[in-house]
């Protein structure tokens, strides 16, 4: 299969009084056509940062980003344009992404509009109604407005509206977070769908363990602005390398009784990204740290073909042979 | 074991424009001493505004508790006067909100603000006394006592909820009514959150109404679990006659929307629909314009309670055919 994105040691950083906030810190993984990436993290891990960076909708400090074959890292104005039909993102909250005084119909027409896609405004409308239906939404609600509609029906304006230009690749960040879990089902599923019909490519940003296990292909998982594991979804479920990645899971709420999960407590919180120590960023929470994990910064090495881990202890922790 | 808190024939109503919007329909339930009750449901389901009559503190003047008894100790709380309810409020049961970031005074330290309480309940102790207290209760949700003159913008998200968590226990409540006290929070916290009020809640012996979305955190938390959908308990029963004998098909689907971590399922089965108005309730049973399962009569017939086993209540006309062809 095709690789359709490919982001290499991609950085950003932001400048705050009290120092330089490192939100994606020399991050690199590539996305094949037709396939999902799922970020996960916590809150301030950085995956947010990540998607809007690779849409170019923060500028990134360092790094380079390919989107299909073609460096996109320093583009002009207008061919930044041309990407954008190409890119698109869906909103985590429903509420704040739509524009309040704009109705259905408009809002989903709006992309058709600034791309002057249509000449003829019947076959725009016509465009706007089939977009409508594609996502599941009534013709009736073409003249409502946001808040007149809950939060699963204006989360299908969000998938809408990013469908418009037919892209070939979103990043949804944290798309049904916001929504009670059976409309986050309603959801995941349409996108799903979406994906194998039009073969769109996502990178998905979420918190919730159980949710990135369903819809992803690959994971990565992110801890203050690295990456620390990354490797197929269902290899990650399987067995987790990093203290940390294990430590994630564990402390996922299963609903059954019969299998609670022994929760692994991480001692403290996450640290500030702000002028980070050097070492390995989640050194102060981790049980397996020695001195080096707080001098030196672990680099990201294939551990089991396909599987990649940033920790200096990796092998002791998981009873493998110490090789080099 | 004695019935510790009895809510009977709860029903609660708000006034609106778009007429009167039924909140709370019939809600009974009851805990036990030392016992955790999860109550689960969606949006508007009704839970919090469950949690607050038992407060007396369902916001007037729209808000209006219309009929039921709330028994705590044997006292219906609704009776009770205005002073009354403030004594009982943050002492013998006390509150914790869903959201850390809003619930606490943002110029008022949070010593100070543990200690306020502790002031309100406690008459007699002196300034000095009330202050160690609150650096005791800190180091308890494991904040250290130094930070005591620290103001909340100066806290993590999950220190917030200890702190308002401390603020709840200062003064060793009875009944301990938790609002989705760690949705706002991220999973490894929401970990050592859950952790910490399990082993609070033994040492104090406190009894619980958990209020979640999450049947996994209900899983690893409660004796017994209430489901609610559109203001009513849909099915209610032990933790073992929720997850092994789900009864009604509102529950069933919960769990099938949920994904499930151990096994890769391609498609999730979603409930169709969405919640009804709660101003403008069906006919029938309030599940059927979502039920995939339900019978002609359940578009006319509202269902009664059923005790389908022994402490395992459904609401549901088919479950209750069931029920009564089996003998």
């Amino acid at each position: 299969m095709a690789e359709i994105l490919r982001v290499e040691h991609l950085k950003k950083y932001f400048k705050t009084p009290a120092g330089l906030l490192h939100a994606v810190d020399d991050v690199s993984f590539s996305i094949e056509k037709g396939k999902t990436l799922g970020v996960v993290g916590e809150s301030g891990c950085g995956k947010s940062t990540l998607g809007r960076t690779i849409l170019h909708l923060l500028d990134s400090t360092d790094g380079k980003i390919y989107f299909e074959g073609q460096d996109i890292t320093n583009v002009t104005k207008s061919q930044l344009k041309e990407l954008r039909r190409n890119m698109q993102i869906i909103f985590q909250d429903p509420f704040s992404s739509l524009n309040p005084r704009m109705c259905v119909s408009e809002i989903i027409q709006e992309p058709l509009e600034i791309y002057k896609a249509y000449s003829d405004k019947k076959e725009m409308l016509r465009r706007v109604a089939e977009l409508m239906n594609t996502v599941g939404l009534a013709p009736s609600l073409a003249g409502s407005y946001p808040h007149e509609l809950d939060g699963g029906r204006r989360q299908r304006i969000g998938v809408a509206r990013a469908l418009a230009m037919n892209p070939k690749f979103i990043v949804c960040d944290e798309p049904v977070s916001a929504l009670d879990v059976s409309i986050q089902a309603q959801i995941l599923n349409l996108m799903q769908d979406l994906q194998e019909e039009l073969g769109l490519t996502y990178v998905f940003i979420t918190h919730n363990l159980s949710v990135v296990k369903h819809i992803s292909d690959d994971i990565l998982v992110m801890y203050l602005g690295k990456v620390v594991e990354y490797s197929s979804g269902e290899a990650l479920f399987e067995h987790q390398y990093h203290p940390y990645t294990k430590a994630l899971l564990a402390a996922i709420a299963i609903p059954d009784i019969d299998r609670q999960n022994e929760r692994i407590l991480l001692k403290g919180e996450i640290s500030s990204p702000v002028n980070p120590r050097p070492g390995c960023r989640f050194a102060p929470r981790c049980e397996y740290c020695t001195a080096i994990c707080r001098k030196k910064a672990p680099v990201m090495e294939e551990i089991v073909p396909g599987h990649f881990v940033a920790c200096h202890h990796v092998r002791k922790i998981n009873g493998m042979s110490e090789e080099k | 074991m004695e019935k510790f808190l009895d809510i009977r024939d709860l029903n609660v109503e708000f006034k609106s424009d778009r007429g009167t919007v039924k909140a709370v329909n019939h809600v009974s339930f009851h805990i036990n001493k030392g016992e955790t009750i999860g109550l689960v449901g969606e949006t508007g389901a009704g839970k919090t505004t469950t949690a607050l009559s038992i407060m007396k503190l369902v916001p007037g003047p729209h808000g209006k508790i219309k009929s039921g008894e709330v028994l705590f100790e044997g006292e219906d709380l609704l009776k009770k006067s205005e002073k009354d309810m403030r004594k009982i409020r943050g002492g013998k049961i006390s509150m914790i909100f869903q959201d850390p970031m809003t619930s606490l005074n943002p110029v008022v330290t949070v010593g100070d603000q543990i200690a306020e309480v502790i002031k309100l309940h406690n008459e007699k102790k002196s300034r000095q006394e009330m202050k160690e207290k609150a650096k005791q209760m800190l180091e308890l949700v494991g904040i250290p006592a130094s930070r005591y003159g620290d103001y909340p913008h100066q806290f993590s998200g999950g220190m917030k909820q200890r702190v308002v968590i401390a603020i709840a226990l200062a003064c060793n409540p009875e009944l301990l009514i938790a609002d989705e006290p760690t949705t706002a929070l991220d999973v490894t916290i929401q970990a050592q959150v859950l952790e910490l009020m399990a082993k609070l809640k033994k040492e104090l012996n406190t009894s619980m109404i958990l209020i979640t979305h999450d049947l996994g955190v209900v899983a690893g938390e409660c004796d017994h679990v209430a489901i609610m959908y559109a203001g009513e308990i849909v099915e209610y029963g032990s933790l073992k006659d929720i997850y092994k004998e789900t009864k009604h098909p509102y529950t069933i689907g919960l769990f099938r929307s949920i994904p499930n971590v151990d096994k890769k399922d391609t498609r999730l089965i979603p409930i169709p629909g969405l919640m009804p108005d709660p101003a403008n309730l069906p006919k029938g049973c309030y599940f059927a314009p979502r039920c995939q399962n339900k019978l002609p009569e359940c578009d006319t017939c509202h269902p009664e309670t059923l005790e389908v086993s022994p402490g395992h209540f459904v609401k549901c006309l088919r479950v209750q055919k069931e029920v009564e062809s089996h003998g």
